[in-house]
């Protein structure tokens, strides 16, 4: 029995290019009326926040009349919806880029081959770098690495293959309540540990701020690698079982491998959030214009602290400051990213193949 | 090798609920044993002990007596992880390691739990477990692919080719073919039958043709109610039980006639 679908069949639509045209249109239209009617500022310029909010309430009338009139209603909501979600993704990308964009107009001046090698000891206005800053930023964000991922590894372990009852939800709930530690606590917690380890002379270096950062990190690897090990199919763990394999090693060689790509995604998404974490260090490493490189003692800057000390205890030549501060930021930003390419990479290394 | 298994009154609990109560029979080696019942009966709760698999899910233990060969594999000295060598399982669901190349699947039984073994001797072992399981000629020339790039029907003969690796003395295998098609079916019966010759085979099934075109041995279980325990109705030849059983719910089970 032949069926016809007129639904189908009998809609027209409106061609490809007529949403992108529609916007530059109602863009176009809505500067030229400003111009025309000479809406500017004292100055001259064109209000462009303004263009794009006027601009973009035309766009959506306009093609919800038009796509109402040819298309029907389904499909001329359908346009509005689809215009609200571009309209609020924009509204999301658009500080993240100008934000990317402004640290990196202000940090590449300064992003030079003497930034890179050299410190800040003896120099007042000019020149100067931030090697000592990046050297401490590094070594502290490995320290705390090397810290937190195994405790917060094996805390995960623990809490999804053998964890249960009242030691398994006290251990959640600890987990839980460092999460939401405020990282200047983290800071002070490690500065008085190390003032009651070490003394009044000695308690701030490289180690107690690595110990707040861990402090920090250790909470977010435990969640990331909880969430990871919980998603390994009960299946995975059964079948080993099911191979005589005891169940540590089923751990270590079927659930880790498993989750591993998450995991490793979940660290550095970790280490990308402490890297950056100024409070804490300022208290428990202090900060010095000297190249130190070794983490158990003297004070130890780090890139955070460089960027806010440079900004805040501006000498001299205040210009040449800012423009530290400003590409001890861009480096900071290009490490992050850098970061985030690995994690990627990772997880597509270590990722089930299939 | 091949082993003869022996169930005296076996009640099998999950906490306190008793989901199979007071079993009583042999598995015969050398045979394939099908478990049969509307679902919920208990089948796959039971198979699970066989292996002393079912002790992995919380709070759940097992009473009576359960014999290998006349070893009670329950016995308080006995390691479950040894008994799970001896006892090879498929699921039913196909669940080949992803991590892990067709290769390394099949020799998964060995490298989990840290057995070297020559490169020679693998080839060796990973060529006899896949002929065995019928998947020899369709993987050969690509062993080092991931496992869960085939099909379902070979991932789940992967499976099969993953136990029987080990050289264990029984094979469980819970609803096997519930997932695949009739050609895969078709390849993974054919294959319990060439089993038998070396395995004690015990297969859970829904599928009646299935049961009573492979198995030596059918065990009717049955359900009174929901929340109620499972029990072994009969539990005899497979012609005996599809052609003229004893009791009226297995007759009217194994007719279609149920419920
Ligand atoms: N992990 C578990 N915890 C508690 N009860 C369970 C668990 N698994 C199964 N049961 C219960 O045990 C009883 C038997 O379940 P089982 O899975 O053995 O049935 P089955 O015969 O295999 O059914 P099917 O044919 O649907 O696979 C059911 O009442 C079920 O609810
Ligand atoms: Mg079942």
């Amino acid at each position: 029995m032949a069926t016809t679908f007129y639904g189908i069949q009998a809609t027209a639509t409106l061609p490809r290019w007529f949403s992108p045209l529609a916007l530059i249109g109602s863009l176009a239209l809505t500067t030229a009326m400003f111009v025309v009617s000479g809406f500017t500022d004292e100055s001259g310029n064109l209000n462009l926040l303004a263009i794009a909010v006027l601009g973009f309430a035309l766009y959506m009338i306009m093609t919800y009349l038009i796509s109402r009139g040819v298309e029907g209603r389904r499909k001329a909501t359908d346009r509005m919806v689809t215009g609200w979600v571009s309209a609020a993704f924009a509204l999301a990308v658009v500080p993240l880029v100008s934000l990317a964009w402004t640290v990196f107009e202000k940090g590449i001046n300064r992003l030079d081959a003497e930034f890179f090698t050299s410190s800040m000891r003896n120099v007042v206005g000019e020149g100067g770098g931030a090697l000592h800053a990046i050297i401490g930023t590094v070594e502290l964000t490995t320290i705390a690495t090397l810290i937190s991922v195994p405790l917060g590894i094996m805390t995960a372990i623990y809490l999804v293959e053998y964890g249960r009852g009242r030691l398994a939800k006290a251990v959640t709930f600890f987990v839980d309540v460092m999460t939401g530690i405020p990282s200047i606590v983290a800071g002070l917690f490690a500065f008085s540990l190390f003032l009651i380890l070490l003394g009044p002379a000695s308690a701030i270096n490289g180690m107690a701020g690595a110990v707040s950062l861990a402090v920090l990190m250790t909470p977010v690897v435990v969640r990331s690698a909880e969430e990871m090990l919980k998603i390994v199919p009960n299946e995975l763990r059964e079948a080993s079982y099911a191979l005589g394999v005891p169940k540590w090693l089923t751990v270590v060689k079927v659930v880790l491998p498993t989750a591993l790509a998450g995991i490793a995604t979940g660290v550095i998404i970790a280490i990308a959030r402490v890297i950056g974490e100024t409070a804490p260090l300022l208290l428990a490493a202090g900060f010095t214009t000297s190249m130190n490189y070794n983490p158990l003692s003297e004070k130890m800057m780090t890139l955070p602290v460089f960027v806010y000390t440079s900004y805040a205890i501006q000498g001299t030549d205040a210009a040449s400051y800012v423009d530290r501060a400003w590409a001890g930021a861009l480096t900071l930003m290009l490490i992050v990213m850098l970061l985030n390419l690995g994690a990627r990479i990772i997880s597509k290394l270590f990722s089930p193949k299939g | 090798m091949s082993k003869r298994i022996e169930l005296k009154s076996l009640n099998v609990y999950y906490s306190k609920f008793l989901a199979v109560e007071d079993v009583n029979m042999v598995i015969e080696p050398k045979a394939i044993t099908a478990f049969i019942g509307p679902s919920g009966c208990g089948k796959s709760t039971l198979i699970r002990t066989l292996n002393r698999m079912h002790e992995v899910i919380p709070g759940a233990y097992v009473e009576g007596s359960l014999t290998m060969d006349g070893e009670d594999i329950y016995a308080a000295e006995v390691d479950p992880v040894k008994v799970r060598r001896q006892v090879g399982m498929v699921f039913q669901r196909p669940n080949p390691f992803p991590t892990m190349s067709i290769k390394e699947n099949v020799l998964s039984g060995y490298k989990l739990n840290n057995n070297r073994m020559s490169k020679s001797d693998a080839d060796e072992l990973t060529e006899k477990a896949l002929v065995g399981a019928n998947l020899w000629n369709e993987v050969k020339d690509r062993l080092d692919r991931p496992g869960s790039s085939l099909s379902g029907g070979q991932q789940q003969r992967l499976c099969i080719a993953r136990a029987i690796a080990v050289e264990p003395d029984v094979i469980l295998m819970d609803e096997p073919t519930s997932a695949l098609d009739p050609i895969s079916t078709a390849a993974i019966e054919d294959l319990a039958v060439e089993l038998k010759e070396k395995f004690t085979v015990v297969i859970v099934t829904h599928n009646m043709q299935q049961a009573s075109r492979i198995s030596d041995m059918t065990a009717f279980f049955n359900i009174a109610g929901t929340g109620m325990p499972g029990k072994l109705i009969e539990y005899d030849r497979t012609e005996k039980i599809f052609s003229n059983p004893t009791q009226k719910q297995t007759e009217d089970y194994v007719s279609g006639r149920f419920g």
